[in-house]
């Protein structure tokens, strides 16, 4: 197990390498200048040179490559463009929004999704199952931003039951710590001022709701699909056989290895959400790193794409290395081998 | 299975709970009624960049520095000409190469000590004074594209409340600049305990103080009561970012946010018809216009020039791509801006006319010309490949065959630049409501050396020497006859064809009171009130 672990983690090395220098070659390659981007109409003639030279653009790819890689090993992503900050404190101030509501979305999507897609399996072919199924058809092929300004419209505007964006109550004036809200919040809980984590909680419910929509689906038809798959199974007949009640056959013996694939699946789709929710968070108000990305992308401020990229995908490596040990934990099959 | 319907029943109360909560919003309660008092939420489109407005560039960041800073002349509410502010008089030298500032007495920054002659100083030279100690946190970008370097010599502290600035040439368009967000004076004690970080403490001596804030999320500020202007009406304002147009529309029509700032102009006719939102409009301190290279065949010709004005319908323009968010052009300079002269006849759209001066120029059966279209969408120009579709429809009329091209668009300011084109669309916004500021940079002489700015590439004489003049003359009421007649030669020659103006529209609630659009594009709340 310990080596298999290790295996992993080796593994993470080139592949982190990989992803680093496909980064760089991308935006290198990208067309257009973008010094002269930057500067847009205004530009002179000095200022473009200028501006080249402080980018090290004026060197040859292959030595820009060189100092870019010098300076990735050590976490320096350099200083944003636009801002003059540096890249790293801007990923450190948006990234926690991001985690926090990717987490509430991946949550709701996993409890729902998995809980829909068992009675999906086990009510088959009646119209509960027909009804969950085409559900899921519908929320896979939403638009984000259009599901989630519906909602707005409906429970925000219509219904006046959620807030329209936002992480808090401006009128708190609450200032965050770790700019993970519920964590911030929490603290106040019990110290006479509940309404602080009550509003980060009450402003999360649409977003992560509108984000976890095409998740909730797809984990849906996965979990539906594989407990049918093992619900055909002989042990399940022996099971069964026994003369135990359906509903502990489904959840305390088909359901550990019909979780299976429906892990990977998480996985895989919380990566996704981390650069997925770029809309959401544009919808919402939602100050996270997507939203973030879109503006530096806009901007051409290379050094910002960067290290946003490198640190969503980076993150995506690691929640799938997590993964793989849970599917081990869960799967003997795999540990074995 | 119980216990999931447990769970769910807990959320469901758990949704309920927090949707009662919701509903008793703090209160903002007036003081007695009156104008006072009261938090209002302004709903914009993204975040500062940073709050040293020396530093930036961008509207948002200055949205924010505003509230906090003064300068020392500042533009007329919805105006484009200048007050006194922290400078109560001003004398130039009769040469025109320095000017003395009286500084308004007993006026205090947000930190305590006390605005004098050595902060403007301070304010000045750090954007330009090499050895200076906050030099190094620069780029100074705006003090560079204002060309500052080539005009001020000096700031010096005469006395306490005396400051004078010694100039390199005469040049009238300074005292504009000077009203600019970049010129504004910051606390020279708080610059020393910040260094580079003032960015985000700004220190000012404005109607609000700076409180907190949120990156992407909101900035809070707070009256100012020592304010040395009338007494600021809001206890608080909050720029709170709402990056989505139509979000940011829910938000107002929930009554989240007071104002919203960059509608779609889809929406504006729904706006105007909701109960309790109003909506106010007024002309933004841009151009968008199709230059033509005079340097270039047919466009070396006055008549064909003349002729593509007549043959290009603004108007139809302007209904199919702006909509609600533009106005069609006819000179060079916005209507808001001093000087504008509305005696101009426009161009109207008249294909016949076009023909005869075509055929008078020696093209009775018109000719091809290539079109350059933007491949960005600006306040000035939306959508650059529709609007040249239309041109290229109307323009068929009159048997001028129009090929649309475009480049990405860092490309494409460098051979509009170099004048690789024969007729190419571009715009522009300006900074300091000065009329030099869009007919120097943008139609004299000497800004059709490439990269040239003047990318119609003409070169006219008379033109130029209007508008030197004007530049060194420092009487507004002579310069305002001086600009008046260049924009007669501009509309004979006809470099350009203009397009449009945008249109900024501010929806707001109906309680929002006195709130002004300034052309330049500040967004200023010292004055406004909420109505109870």
């Amino acid at each position: 197990m310990l080596k298999y672990i290790l295996n992993r983690l080796l593994l993470l090395i080139p592949t982190l390498l990989g992803v680093v220098t496909l980064v760089f070659f991308m935006i290198a390659l990208a067309p257009g200048d973008p010094a002269r981007v930057m500067l847009g109409e205004r530009a002179s003639k000095d200022k473009l040179e200028k501006l080249r030279a402080d980018l090290g653009l004026d060197k040859p790819l292959i030595q820009q490559y060189g100092l870019y890689m010098k300076r990735i090993v050590r976490f320096d992503f350099g200083k944003s463009i636009k801002s003059g900050q540096n890249v790293m404190d801007e990923i450190k101030e948006r990234f926690p929004a991001t985690i926090e509501l990717a987490l509430c979305a991946m949550i709701f999507a996993t409890v729902l999704g998995v809980l829909i897609g068992i009675i999906s399996a086990t009510k088959k072919n009646t119209w509960v199952d027909f009804s969950a199924m085409i559900g899921a058809l519908f929320g896979v092929s939403m638009p984000v931003f259009w599901l989630a300004l519906v909602m707005i419209m409906i429970f925000s505007v219509g219904l006046d039951m959620f807030p329209t964006g936002g992480r808090i109550d401006i009128r708190y004036y609450f200032t965050p710590e770790s700019n993970f809200y519920l964590l911030d919040t929490f603290k106040y809980l019990f110290k006479g001022k509940p309404e602080y984590f009550l509003s980060a909680l009450h402003h999360l419910v649409l977003p992560a709701i509108a984000l976890g929509t095409i998740p909730l689906a797809i984990i849906a038809r996965t979990t539906r699909s594989s407990m049918l798959e093992v619900l055909k199974q002989d042990y399940i007949k022996t099971v069964r056989s026994a003369g135990i009640k359906e509903q502990r056959v489904v959840y305390r013996y088909a359901l550990r290895n019909a979780l299976l694939p429906v892990i990977t699946i998480i996985g895989l789709q919380f990566g996704l959400l981390l650069s997925g929710a770029i809309l959401t968070e544009t919808i919402f108000a939602w100050p996270g790193i997507g939203k973030w990305l879109y503006y530096a992308i806009a901007a051409r401020d290379y050094p910002a794409v960067q290290g946003g990229i490198i640190i969503i995908s980076t993150s995506f490596v690691l929640i799938n290395l997590v993964v793989d040990i849970l599917y081990s934990v869960i799967n003997p099959k795999i540990r074995l081998q | 299975m119980k216990k999931i319907g447990k769970i769910v029943m807990l959320f469901l109360m758990a949704t309920l709970f927090l949707t009662s909560c919701s509903k008793d919003d703090v209160k903002e309660t007036a003081a007695d009624g009156g104008k006072f008092g009261g938090v209002l939420v302004f709903g914009r489109s993204g975040d500062s960049v940073g709050l040293d407005p020396g530093r930036e560039t961008d509207g948002e960041s200055f949205y924010g520095s505003t509230q906090v800073y003064d300068t020392l002349v500042e533009f007329v509410p919805g105006q484009t000409s200048i007050q006194p502010a922290l400078a109560t008089s001003w004398t130039f030298a009769a040469d025109g190469l320095s000017v003395k500032f009286n500084l308004r007495e007993g006026v205090k920054f947000h930190d305590g000590t006390p605005f004098n002659a050595d902060a403007v100083v301070y304010s000045i030279e750090r954007q330009f004074k090499t050895d200076h100690p906050a030099y190094g946190f620069g780029p100074w970008k705006y003090w560079g594209y204002m060309d500052m370097d080539n005009i001020v010599e000096s700031v010096t502290a005469l006395d306490d409340l005396t400051v004078e600035f010694k100039l390199k040439k005469r040049e009238a368009p300074f005292m504009a600049n000077l009203a600019m967000d970049f010129a504004s004076i910051v606390s020279p004690t708080a610059g020393a305990k910040y260094g580079a970080d003032l960015t985000n403490h700004p220190v000012g001596t404005g109607p609000f103080k700076f409180v907190s804030w949120i990156k992407d999320d909101s900035i809070v500020f707070e009256k100012n009561p020592e304010f040395w202007g009338d007494e600021v009406y809001l206890d608080r304002l909050i720029l709170k970012v709402i990056p989505d147009a139509t979000a940011r529309w829910l938000a107002l029509q929930k009554g989240e946010v007071d104002i919203i700032d960059f509608p779609s102009p889809e929406d504006l006719d729904i706006m105007e018809a909701t109960e309790g939102i109003k909506v106010i409009q007024q002309e933004g301190l841009n151009v968008g216009y199709l230059a033509l290279n005079t340097e270039k065949a047919p466009y070396d010709n006055v008549k064909v020039r003349q002729a593509m004005n007549y043959a290009i319908d603004r108007n139809e323009i302007v209904a199919g791509v702006y909509g609600k968010a533009g106005k069609p052009a006819k000179n060079p300079i916005p209507p808001t801006m001093w000087s504008y002269n509305d005696d101009i006849e426009a161009y109207d759209y008249n294909p016949e006319k076009a023909k005869a001066l075509l055929a008078e120029a020696g093209f009775p059966d018109g000719f091809k010309t290539e079109i350059w279209a933007m491949p960005v969408a600006r306040p000035y120009n939306p959508n650059g490949k529709k609007v040249a579709e239309i041109m290229q429809a109307q323009l068929a009329k009159v048997g001028i065959e129009v090929d649309i091209i475009s480049y990405e668009w860092g490309t494409y300011l460098d051979k509009t630049d170099q004048g690789e084109h024969q007729a190419a669309m571009l715009g522009w916004t300006g900074d300091n409501g000065d009329p030099d500021n869009f007919l120097w940079v943008l139609l004299s002489k000497m800004a059709a050396e490439k990269p040239a700015g003047n990318i119609a590439f003409w070169k006219n004489d008379e033109f130029t020497d209007l508008c030197a003049q004007a530049k060194e003359e420092m009487d507004q009421a002579k310069r305002t006859e001086l600009y008046m007649q260049a924009q007669v030669i501009f509309h004979e020659q006809a470099p350009w064809v203009p397009i449009a103006n945008s249109v900024v529209s501010e929806p707001m609630k109906d309680s929002v009171q006195d709130f002004v659009l300034y052309p330049t594009g500040k967004r200023v709340f010292a004055k406004v009130w909420l109505k109870k």
